[in-house]
């Protein structure tokens, strides 16, 4: 379980604090997720519940408590954070280390570093590339991965170290739908384990599907917090800046056009 | 005015992996065309061809029917400008206004006419107020919104976006919406490349599907998302439109967007 209590956070060198009074806890086995306007907070709230800002990034919290599984995690160092919390970045490009010349190197990578025996390793890197069906990128070099391939490899990476608590900036931003649906499924099966885990996206048709609940931000504070079909359906999602799924798009459309609205169904 | 002509382009990467495989597309002046396909079909290895960032291994690209073999890519870019899928590989200076002023002063315009390019650039992606922004305090979308800008200051003829909605919100999206719009109006020519199939089927004239380096379908948003073609965008792991599915569901004949559909629904009252 991750929690944070009233967290607010300052980029350094800034006055005002992107996030305010953040009130956020992701139960075990739980897919929460967040949704918001561009620089409404999403990938900030992302770096904090990872302890990257400030632990990496410098800035500071500006009060609130961080916990993990109940134990304070304030002031701890990054390690401390990097082995019970996984992140994805938006951008696999500034992900892949950089450092390997396969993808099956910079898959093992993570968990290699957990300090697994490598037979376990093997096993696992293998399982992972299954998962997202991309066996056949083994061989490949990481930096000549399209921009999808290197997302599906960055999502591979963390799965391999089997994380208790994840958090994934628009995890399939990059991917055609089939990526997209793999991921899906790949997470799901990750929370079943006992898992935790966070998504930012704009995909609200991926989100609607796959969380139990959604928080919205707007302007650094959240403004919604509850299950995702009463969240993403709420008319006011509209005005915070974030597209409603699908469904409800269409739903309404028929509607204002005084057809029935049940036919999308 | 460019013409786009590719003739039985084929492409292999060093390290052996077939990208393209024998593609033949010819695209007029002033087209809106997106290429859709699932990851590592070729999309976006085919237009960094366009501008001869890559140099085919197997056929030709031609410039109103001249094959650009002989020309050196500075010369393609006044023609093709390619906004790339990652920002951070195409932004490199320390202010938003020298960013955008670039391109243009690279192909050789003067300084107060590059600075009037980058504006007018700025304006029509809606980042008037970064101006003097370093560009990386600004967020993911915003630098993407700027890779654009700084591609449309360069007043190319052809205008190619890589995933230009990827990170964008509600908003951004309709503002990649309208840039594309009014490069159309403009007689300008248009070729995106994205994933996201209401994008597609809402801003684009016609769409291309790519499928292991070669061409699967070519046709307007109506008759690549009819249903008769669904196997094919299955093939490649694409899906049609929520709005294709249900106008096919309920009979009504293809309907890529939400507008058609609620258009074709409305005159059957």
């Amino acid at each position: 379980m991750l929690r944070l209590a009233g967290v607010g956070y300052r980029y350094a060198g800034y006055a005002k604090p992107v996030l305010s009074d953040i009130d956020l806890t992701l139960a075990d086995g739980e897919i929460v997720g967040v949704v918001g306007a561009n620089e409404a907070g999403k990938s900030t709230l992302c770096l904090v519940a990872s302890g990257l800002a400030p632990g990496s990034i410098g800035g500071a919290l500006t009060g609130g408590g961080f916990s993990i599984d109940g134990e304070s995690m304030a002031g701890k160092p990054l390690h401390e954070f990097s082995t019970r919390v996984g992140i994805g970045f938006q951008n696999p490009a500034t992900q892949l280390s950089g450092v390997t010349g396969s993808v099956f190197e910079e898959v093992a990578l993570g968990p290699m570093n957990l300090g697994l025996h490598r037979r376990d390793t093997v096993e696992r890197v293998r399982a992972a590339l299954a998962t997202l069906g991309i066996e056949d990128l083994a061989e490949r070099e990481p930096r000549r991965l399209s921009g999808g391939q290197g997302q599906l490899v960055v999502i591979a990476s963390l799965l391999a170290m089997r994380p208790s608590h994840l958090v994934l900036d628009e995890p399939t931003a990059q991917l055609d739908p089939e990526g997209t649906r793999l991921v899906g499924e790949a997470l799901r099966a990750l929370a079943k384990t006992g898992a935790a885990l966070l998504i930012a996206e704009h995909k609200t048709d991926l989100l609607d599907g796959l969380c139990s609940r959604v928080v919205v931000l707007d302007r650094g504070r959240i403004v919604a917090d509850g299950p995702t079909g009463a969240v993403l359906d709420d008319p006011a999602l509209v005005e915070r800046g974030v597209d409603p799924p699908s469904r409800v798009r269409l739903a309404r459309a028929l509607r204002e056009a005084r057809l029935d609205p049940g036919l999308v169904a | 005015m460019t013409a786009i002509q590719l003739e039985g382009l084929g492409f292999v990467y060093p390290d052996g992996t077939r990208a393209l495989d024998g593609v033949d597309l010819s695209i007029e002046p002033g087209a809106s065309v997106a290429v859709i396909g699932q990851n590592g079909s070729g999309k976006s290895t085919l237009v960094r061809h366009l501008n001869g960032l890559l140099r085919p291994t197997e056929g030709r690209v031609l410039h109103d029917s001249e094959d650009v073999a002989g020309l050196r890519t500075a010369a393609l870019a006044a023609r093709v400008g390619i906004v790339f899928q990652n920002p951070d590989r195409q932004i490199f200076a320390g202010r938003v206004r020298d960013e955008v002023a670039f391109g243009p002063r690279m192909l050789g315009r003067g300084k107060a006419e590059a600075a009037a390019a980058g504006a007018a650039a700025l304006e029509a992606v809606g980042l008037t107020d970064a101006t003097d922004a370093n560009p990386y305090d600004l967020g993911y979308s915003r630098r993407k919104l700027l890779a654009i800008a700084s591609v449309l200051a360069m007043d190319t003829p052809v205008v190619v976006l890589d995933e230009p909605t990827t990170g964008q919100d509600a908003r951004g999206i309709a503002r990649v919406q309208q840039v594309i719009a009014q490069l159309v109006a403009d007689g300008r020519t248009v070729i995106a490349i994205s994933h996201d199939m209401r994008f597609v089927a809402e801003s684009f004239g016609r769409v291309v599907v790519m499928g292991s380096g070669r061409v699967l379908l070519d046709g307007s948003p109506a008759e690549v998302f009819a249903e008769s073609a669904w196997p094919v965008l299955a093939s490649t792991y694409l899906e049609p439109t929520h709005a294709a599915r249900v106008g096919a569901r309920l009979g009504l004949g293809s309907t890529p967007t939400e507008a058609r559909l609620v258009e074709v629904l409305s005159a059957r009252g």
